[in-house]
């Protein structure tokens, strides 16, 4: 599962007609090609318990109000009664873990660590998952533009691309994020921020997905049945969107499943920065910046927001491997 | 003005993941691995105990009010570390605290404070002079008499012309920036004098406000009575300059040294090393001990390490004196409890509350902060009552004439816990029954100030009070907390900051922060906006006293006012631990510098 990505080759898409070999190997009757993938997908357990996760993760940032009404303790109310008063630590042991906090209270604060790990997921995913379809919707658009067109459009997406690709994305959001001002487009507050943490990492991560497209576009609009439409009078945009963009589905919802948990640790590491979301509001990079004060004698509270950063962006990593290998026919497994 | 705020920043600073050309699902896995390692090095890594404990110190809090370790044994080299560099060597143009406090090691002023632990430090004795000032009646003429055999460090004799010299160039404003201004704001008010880069005279001693008829004395002529004025000659922008070797902005590389040591190296943002100045004379100089044969100075930016080093005995102590980080103080408090000290400090940290901004201007709005406000969590947020400081019931610290037990809203009373009721009362008379909206800045750079924040919005979010947290970049302050047009764009009502004194007395605590004519467009400290006329008065009174007992009442009366008007909020008298390293002899803390060690009088064992 550690092999690089392969950029997920033009036969990956083709329709079930174009591509018989496997299918029709054990059974006559045609399979579509999400029933092909779906098969696969379930014979990948890894990738399977990936999925879970993701959706688990996906359902606990959901229901976050509620789950931490049950067990928790609304995420920005100080227990300092908690703390030793002499340290400014967490009472007992394990960062002061109980019945009442599972994952015990913050230093210097007391809140609940469970609570904020709970409502850090709903930042992390939220911004995570928008960014990752800003970045999926221009860099599809403006990937099968450069492909399918070529010569100076493709030329100047192209450049374009290596631009964005090469600018210091994360030098860049830190600044813009200290000099925007506080209400903008009729957000205030954190929703500012996360607005423009979505734009902003959605912007940078266009061009990944845009050079995946334009390549697989390259090779598509060689195919016969394209020429096949195109004699048959098509016009572009029926070529562009009903001919190409289908059979560009799957390597687009790989790199979009892929491109999630670059997301989180991009959002984790401006949280941490002092970039993210603004206090009190609970995120996990800036749970993992907290805790640097105190890690020799709270480890706990660096292993909670470390340990979550780390599950999650594993589980979304297996998931997309996982998915990658059920959408490509000619993977090696 | 640029007053003196604390010097030691905590930032952490770490790599960001930035992003390469490689392909991004490989990263993503590699910086997953990252967060992994994190996660298991510290579990394996927690504890914090590594077993071998240092020699036993002179016992907690042994260098509050006494001297620890008094010995005369000369030699050996006395170590210093600190996260932050001196702002400048040249007397006249460093505004730090722990730079003045260190700078004592290689610059004379005419008077300085007395080398003697706790608040008998804040007594101001002759250092070149023989003597504190013969004044004049009027309280207009300050005459000294220096001492004999004063000398530079080539050998040749310091006389009341390089006094003059040094100071004036104060003046030359374009050159000679950074200081505090207070002597040329009292000398020369209109500020006619150009300073000794334009001086037209033959010998660049054109300022008329002072006189040297002989090289033995120095006579200051004030156009209006100022009590403190003595206090702003102990100031390093008080220090004799020779004007042979007057480098101009280059000279705080290498200033002349007038003290027992001189500069050997200097490496800007890296290392300071002194050595001894074998021109200099003892008999000439009765405060300066002068034991170690060598100090070094090492920045290094990270505090922890920093602590850690000093526990080990790498280092002796912390030249930025703002006390041991959580971490830091956790491990010593366990391990070496006999190195440390609880150092009260002259800070307080505060919330100011913008006039300017509504509805804060009006009084039972503020009244209501203060009734709603749990000091005792804001307390136990900054690191209890002994790391942190305790709870402050007036605007001057304790160690400042002008502090009183005057507690209207029942702070003290109720161990600082807030009063609902009476919060929900003052609402009421502001016309805001359900509460109101604001926003409050607090600096990122500063351990603990932003975690202080947040308690303040979920405490104040009890009655109602809906308050936004703006963590801003400490650096940019000046320009952002200090520019009342920023404030009122970004519609701040809150400022919470920290405040020491200049020099221990109401005017050099208390001016910029609550006089109406200290309020600038930039680098401004009145950041209440507080413009009060009875206030400015009572400044003008209470300064052109010479009479200390009578300006302490003057400024109890302004205390008073200011915490009746809810203009200004303090919350803690600001504490510290600091670590004594067990190798160090003749330490104590002393008051007029900030609770900070006395560097000067240091000496060590080997």
């Amino acid at each position: 599962m550690t092999a690089p990505l392969h950029e997920p080759t033009a036969e990956a898409a083709p329709s079930a007609a174009a591509d018989p070999a496997e299918a029709g190997a054990r059974k006559v009757e045609g399979r579509s090609l999400k029933q092909i993938a779906w098969n696969r997908l379930k014979q990948d357990k890894i990738a399977l318990a990936g999925g879970v996760t993701v959706l688990v993760l996906a359902l606990v940032a959901v229901f976050a109000p509620l789950i931490v009404g049950l067990l928790g303790h609304p995420p920005n109310e100080f227990h300092q009664e908690e703390l030793d008063p002499l340290t400014n630590l967490p009472q007992g042991a394990f960062g002061g873990m109980s019945s009442d906090f599972l994952f015990g209270v913050e230093p210097n604060k007391g809140r609940d660590v469970f609570s904020r790990i709970v409502y850090g997921a709903r930042i992390s995913l939220l911004v995570a998952f928008l960014a990752a379809v800003v970045a999926t919707v221009l860099g599809t658009l403006f990937g099968i533009l450069a492909g399918y067109f070529g010569g100076w459009v493709d030329a100047v997406i192209s450049r374009t691309m290596d631009v964005l690709l090469s600018f210091p994305q994360l030098l860049f959001i830190i600044s813009l994020v200290s000099v925007l001002p506080d209400d903008l487009l009729g957000l205030t507050g954190s929703g500012v921020r996360i607005g423009v943490l979505v734009l902003v990492i959605g912007f940078f991560g266009w061009p990944y997905v845009g050079r995946i497209v334009r390549g697989q576009t390259l090779s598509l609009r060689e195919r016969e049945y394209i020429e096949a439409a195109r004699s048959l009078g098509g016009g572009r945009r029926h070529i562009l969107f009903k001919e190409l963009l289908p059979n560009l589905v799957a390597p687009i919802l790989v790199y979009a499943t892929l491109m999630i948990p670059t997301n989180i640790l991009t959002e984790a590491a401006l949280s941490f920065l002092g970039a993210g979301v603004r206090p009190p509001t609970a995120s996990w990079g800036g749970m993992l910046r907290d805790a640097l004060e105190t890690y020799e004698h709270d480890p706990m509270f660096m292993v909670f927001p470390g340990a979550t950063i780390f599950i999650t962006v594993l589980a979304f990593n297996l998931f997309g491997d996982g998915l990658r290998d059920a959408l490509d026919p000619k993977g090696t497994r | 003005m640029v007053p003196r705020r604390e010097t030691g920043t905590a930032i952490p600073e770490v790599e960001g993941k930035m992003r390469t050309g490689s392909p991004k699902r490989r990263l993503a896995a590699g910086a997953a691995l990252v967060v992994a390692a994190l996660v298991t090095t510290t579990a394996c890594g927690g504890g914090g105990d590594n077993g071998d404990k240092n020699e036993d110190g002179a016992g907690y809090n042994a260098a509050l009010d006494k001297v620890v370790n008094a010995s005369t044994k000369k030699g050996g080299t006395l170590k210093f570390v600190g996260k932050q560099d001196f702002d400048s060597l040249d007397p006249q143009r460093t505004y730090y605290g722990m730079t003045w406090d260190f700078l004592r090691f290689f610059t004379r002023t005419l008077v300085t404070y007395d080398t003697k632990p706790g608040e008998a430090s804040n007594k101001l004795v002759g250092d070149l002079a023989t003597g504190p000032a013969e004044v004049s009646e009027d309280g207009k003429t300050y005459t000294y008499k220096l001492r004999d055999g004063l000398t530079w460090e080539d050998g040749s004799a310091l006389t009341s012309k390089d006094v003059k010299y040094g100071i004036e160039r104060i003046w030359a404003t374009d050159v000679i920036t950074g200081g505090p201004a207070y002597i040329k704001q009292t000398l020369d008010p209109k500020g006619e004098y150009e300073g000794p880069y334009k001086d037209k005279s033959k010998d660049k001693l054109g300022l008329k406000a002072i006189e040297t008829p002989d090289d033995q004395t120095i006579i200051f002529k004030l156009p209006k009575a100022n009590g403190d004025f003595e206090q702003f000659l102990a100031m390093p922008t008080g220090a004799p300059v020779k004007q042979s070797e007057d480098t101009r902005a280059k000279y705080t590389q290498r200033p002349f040294s007038s003290g027992p040591y001189k500069i050997e190296s200097r490496k800007a943002n890296k290392s300071l090393v002194l050595v001894r100045n074998d021109a200099w004379k003892k008999e000439s100089d009765p405060l300066r001990p002068a034991l170690p044969d060598k100090i070094t100075v090492t920045i290094s930016a990270n505090l922890e390490e920093n602590d850690k080093r000093l526990m080990e005995g790498d280092y002796d102590l912390d030249v930025n004196g703002t006390g041991m980080t959580q971490s830091g103080r956790v491990s010593a408090t366990q391990d070496h409890k006999g190195s440390i000290d609880n150092i009260q400090t002259s800070f307080v940290r505060y919330v100011a509350l913008v006039h300017n901004t509504k509805p804060l201007d009006d009084v039972n709005c503020r009244k209501a902060v203060f009734y709603a406000t749990d000091f005792a969590g804001l307390q136990q947020t900054r690191g209890g009552e002994v790391a942190g400081g305790e709870i402050a019931n007036s605007v001057f610290p304790k160690s400042i004439p002008g502090h009183t037990d005057y507690d209207p809203y029942g702070i003290l009373e109720r161990k600082g816990k807030p009063d609902v009721a009476k919060a929900k009362a003052a609402l009421k008379d502001c016309g805001q029954p359900n509460g109101f909206s604001t926003k409050i800045t607090a600096r990122t750079n500063n351990p603990g100030e932003v975690d202080a924040a947040e308690a303040l919005q979920e405490q104040l979010a009890e009655v109602g009070i809906k308050v936004e947290v703006d963590p801003i970049d400490g650096a940019q302050s000046s320009s952002i907390n200090g520019s009342p047009k920023v404030v009122k764009e970004r519609g701040y009502g809150m400022i919470m900051s920290g405040w020491g004194p200049d020099f221990p007395t109401g005017q050099g605590y208390a001016q910029p922060l609550f006089d109406s004519r200290f309020i600038f467009e930039n680098g401004n400290y009145n950041e209440s906006e507080i413009k009060d006329k009875e206030i400015d008065g009572l400044f003008d009174e209470a300064i052109a006293s010479t009479d200390p007992a009578k300006a302490k009442e003057l400024y109890e009366q302004m205390n008073k006012r200011l915490i009746d008007n809810a203009d200004w909020m303090p919350f803690i008298y600001e504490k510290n631990i600091s670590w004594r390293s067990p190798r160090l002899t003749n330490v104590y803390s002393s008051a007029a510098y900030n609770g900070r060690y006395d560097y000067v009088s240091l000496g060590v064992v080997k």
